[in-house]
């Protein structure tokens, strides 16, 4: 039951996004045409230009237009390039997804043992150090631990390149070497958000009954931790992780300007500056829709870890 | 704040959650949820991949841009990132630009002029060919010149509107008959509308460029380079490099550092100034400097009054203290120059103290207009130097009493649509990187609302005339408008290159719409 009512809200919250995307694409200032034609563009020409792009056409048939071609799977072409728009999203929406995907192991491996350690130790220096590190860590945007990756990794030590992309099939040894930095400077930020979440997690649960029950049944504190802690601990965690992961595809963005990396964050700065909207919008409404689908996930996965919440 | 709510949301979620006693699997089942979202993403993740890259060597060089063509169709599409790309590298004309700015043979080995001035012949080489494998001739001299006229769209194309009829006199023999005389046709030639097309290879310009020069297109990574390989078929000398990767960097910081951790040979033109000193203080790196056609320009609406008057453009070119700005926005790098005329053109002429830095009389000029206190829109688009000039601008007119408010409007979208084409603006700085566009204070239309029938008159006579005529009448133009304060030029953006040590053939100064790739080699 809860499945079908959360894909009946993702489809309504799709279709809502759809429209908020293109309205707010449509009062954007800047007229394609004149940035493609450029400074000293005829009237003339700018009209013909308008006509070949179809932006002189009403704002609902353009819409209709629009989301006609999504629901056939026509993504349109682009106003700059004249290609369609589809294979070159795919193109770039994988090498986002094996950043975005990196990022978030690297959250997890690092989040999870360090935010139960803290946890564990938090009346102890070295879990208040954790605990003070990750509130440190969780304040610095991905990108400036990104220019001091690449200062430290690149430029000084000459040990990663500086940025730039290399396909897995291509180099898997290029792909992995410029995979690391990016993909550092987006995970690390995030495992420091994700530790302090483990960590009250896992405190909550440290403070439960049942594991005062278990620890007076005789288990050890970490063993008690291990069998009966974590996996109560996890539920939360799992939630903010799908949550991350939202913040992770936007944080790339950014990281992805700074290393030079050809995903779907350099293709939609680059669509914005040159007003190549209908790549924008595909990229939005991509951007959107994943969202949506992991936290429709997020909910099912609720409705799988906790019978209570099927019934509701 | 965000953490925070966060947090309440999350103890939402878990107070949802019984505590009762969980049973083992619960674990394994969330292990397993989280495998199968990695396995997803693997399995999506690999599934494209139709992007190929070339893995570098001795013959390879990677040069940096701070701009990517947003397709290879300069016909079509305006801006300066596909001529720099593929002018002269992947498309010839008939003449060329030199180191020099002097109009040379390059397809045509040589020309006469008739007596009018109006009838150009043309001698062709016979050993050109294009990538296609068709052989070029006067008949495609004659389809290039006049497919300008008939599918061109960009407004470059104007430029040929002076051409009346082409005729293929002999395969090795075009000739070109002007409406009237023209000395600008010519230069135009030497640049993107003069780029010679064969009728079996404009189908799909927009990818598959077809040209005569040393190299071809070999693949186009969009977000991340184009990659150039030599052209087997080149009629002149072969390059040395058998590929040129073009590399593009959205990032000026990025471009920076791939040259520093050795991911590219060049930095076509470095955009942070401020980090010149590091590469000139490394043995391992070569910086060329030199000049550019990109003219600063401080524009003033001369259309719109309080600016129509003469004494208060004259005010605020004597109220900012041009070198102290470049100082800023450029790092003092740059020339000043006094008029729309870059080193580089043959008339030329230091007009940079034509208003010194005189506050005092600026405020007197203000007196006499009536406009002691005059407030003015400053409306820059959102680009680095013109954000800085813009701030030093301000604080210097603020000491004589004008007070600039500044907006700053995203470029180019905005900043096209309203002070370009709308113009609605007092005071706006742009780059003005086109060659000779002097020209343009001869249109009254353009954004700069400036009206000088003089000025027109030696515009069209320094078109018609001979080469001296031309650099005598330019001249007169360069200083009227100067005189008149009919913008305020800050600054000649300087051409700033970065090498690797050992790499030999780069351009000093840039006088064409091309980054000559021809000429680059590696010293032994």
């Amino acid at each position: 039951m809860i499945v079908l009512r959360r894909a009946v809200i993702l489809l309504v919250t799709t279709a809502v996004a759809s429209l908020v995307v293109f309205a707010l694409l449509a009062v954007l200032p800047g007229d394609p045409a004149q940035v493609a034609l450029g400074v000293n563009a005829t009237p003339e020409l700018l009209a013909k230009a308008r006509h070949e792009f179809g932006t002189d056409r009403p704002l609902p048939v353009q819409y209709a237009d629009w989301l006609g071609g999504l629901l056939s799977g026509d993504l349109g072409r682009s106003y700059v390039t004249g290609e369609p728009i589809a294979p070159r999203l795919l193109d770039r929406f994988e090498v986002t997804l094996w950043l975005v995907g990196t990022a978030m192991v690297i959250a997890a491996l690092v989040a999870v043992p360090l935010g139960a350690f803290a946890a564990v130790r938090h009346r102890r220096t070295s879990g208040v150090l954790v605990s003070a590190a990750s509130q440190l860590g969780a304040a610095v945007p991905g990108f400036l631990a990104g220019i001091l990756l690449v200062e430290v990794f690149a430029v000084h030590l000459r040990l990663l390149p500086s940025g730039g992309w290399t396909p897995p099939n291509a180099d898997f040894g290029a792909f992995l070497r410029g995979l690391v930095l990016p993909a550092l400077s987006l995970g690390l930020v995030q495992a420091a958000v994700l530790t302090r979440y483990v960590r009250s997690a896992v405190l909550d649960v440290l403070r439960a009954d049942y594991l005062r029950t278990a620890r007076a049944k005789g288990l050890g504190p970490v063993r008690a931790l291990v069998r009966h802690g974590l996996r109560n601990a996890a539920v939360p965690v799992v939630t903010v992780l799908g949550l991350q992961l939202a913040t992770l595809l936007v944080g790339a963005v950014i990281i992805e300007r700074v290393f030079v990396v050809p995903g779907l964050g350099s293709l939609l700065l680059d669509a914005v500056g040159t007003r190549d909207l209908v790549v924008v919008q595909d990229v939005v409404m991509l951007l959107v829709v994943a969202v949506l689908l992991v936290n429709f996930l997020v909910d099912v996965l609720y409705a799988v870890l906790d019978p209570k919440l099927r019934r509701a | 704040m965000l953490a925070e709510s966060r947090e309440w949301f999350f103890w939402g979620r878990r107070w949802a959650t019984p505590p009762t006693t969980p049973r083992p699997t619960k674990l394994i089942t969330v292990l397993r949820a989280l495998l199968a979202i990695a396995v997803l993403i693997t399995l999506t993740a690999c599934s494209a991949g139709s992007t190929a890259y070339s893995s570098p060597s001795a013959a390879t060089i990677t040069i940096g841009f701070s701009a990517e063509p947003a397709n290879l169709d300069f016909t079509s599409t305006d801006g300066a990132a596909i001529p720099q790309a593929l002018l002269y590298n992947v498309y010839q004309g008939l003449v060329r630009l030199d180191a020099q700015g002097k109009v040379v043979p390059l397809l045509a080995k040589s020309w006469t002029l008739s007596e009018d001035r109006r009838t150009y012949d043309f001698q062709l080489r016979d050993d050109a060919t294009f990538t296609n494998g068709a052989h070029f001739t006067a008949e495609d001299v004659k389809f290039s010149i006049n497919r300008v006229k008939t599918a061109w769209t960009v407004s470059t194309k104007a430029s040929m509107d002076v051409v009346d009829h082409v005729d293929a006199v002999a395969p090795d023999h075009a000739r070109v008959v002007l409406s009237k005389p023209s000395n600008n046709w010519l230069f135009a030639m030497a640049g993107r509308v003069g780029a010679m097309f064969t009728p079996t290879g404009t189908a799909d310009l927009r990818t598959t460029p077809i040209g005569t020069g040393p190299y071809q297109l070999d693949r186009f990574n969009r977000g991340d380079s184009l990659v150039l390989k030599a052209n087997p078929r080149y009629w002149g000398p072969k390059p040395t490099f058998g590929t040129v990767v073009l590399k593009y960097f959205a990032d000026p910081t990025a471009l920076n550092n791939a040259l520093l951790s050795n991911g590219i040979d060049v930095i076509s033109s470095v955009q942070t100034p401020d980090s010149l000193s590091r590469f000139e203080t490394d043995d391992r790196f070569t910086v060329v400097q030199g000049t550019t056609t990109g003219e600063v320009v401080l524009s003033f609406n001369n259309a719109r009054a309080p600016l129509s008057d003469k004494r208060v453009r004259q005010a605020l070119t004597y109220a900012i203290d041009r070198r102290a700005l470049l100082a800023t926005a450029w790092a003092g790098k740059g020339l000043l120059i006094g008029s729309m005329v870059p080193p580089s053109d043959p008339w030329y002429e230091d007009l940079s103290n034509r208003y010194p830095y005189d506050p005092d009389r600026a405020r007197e000029l203000l007196a006499q207009a009536g406009q002691p206190h005059p407030v003015l829109r400053l409306r820059v688009p959102n680009l680095p130097y013109a954000v800085d000039s813009a701030q030093v601008i301000r604080s210097d007119l603020a000491k004589v009493g004008v007070t600039a408010n500044i907006e700053e409007l995203d470029f180019p979208a905005v900043w096209l649509k309203e002070v370009f084409s709308g113009h609605d603006y007092d005071m706006s700085i742009v780059a003005h990187v086109e060659p000779h566009d002097l020209a343009t204070f001869g249109n009254p239309n353009y954004y700069w609302g400036y009206r000088n029938p003089r000025v027109g008159a030696l515009l069209a006579q320094a078109d018609a005339g001979t080469p001296e005529q031309q650099v005598s009448g330019l001249r007169q133009v360069a200083s009227t408008i100067s005189e008149d304060a009919a913008a305020d030029w800050l600054f000649l953006l300087p051409n700033l290159v970065v090498a690797k040590a050992g790499i030999t053939g780069l351009a000093r100064d840039q006088v064409s719409d091309s980054f000559d790739l021809s000429n680059l080699g590696r010293a032994s």
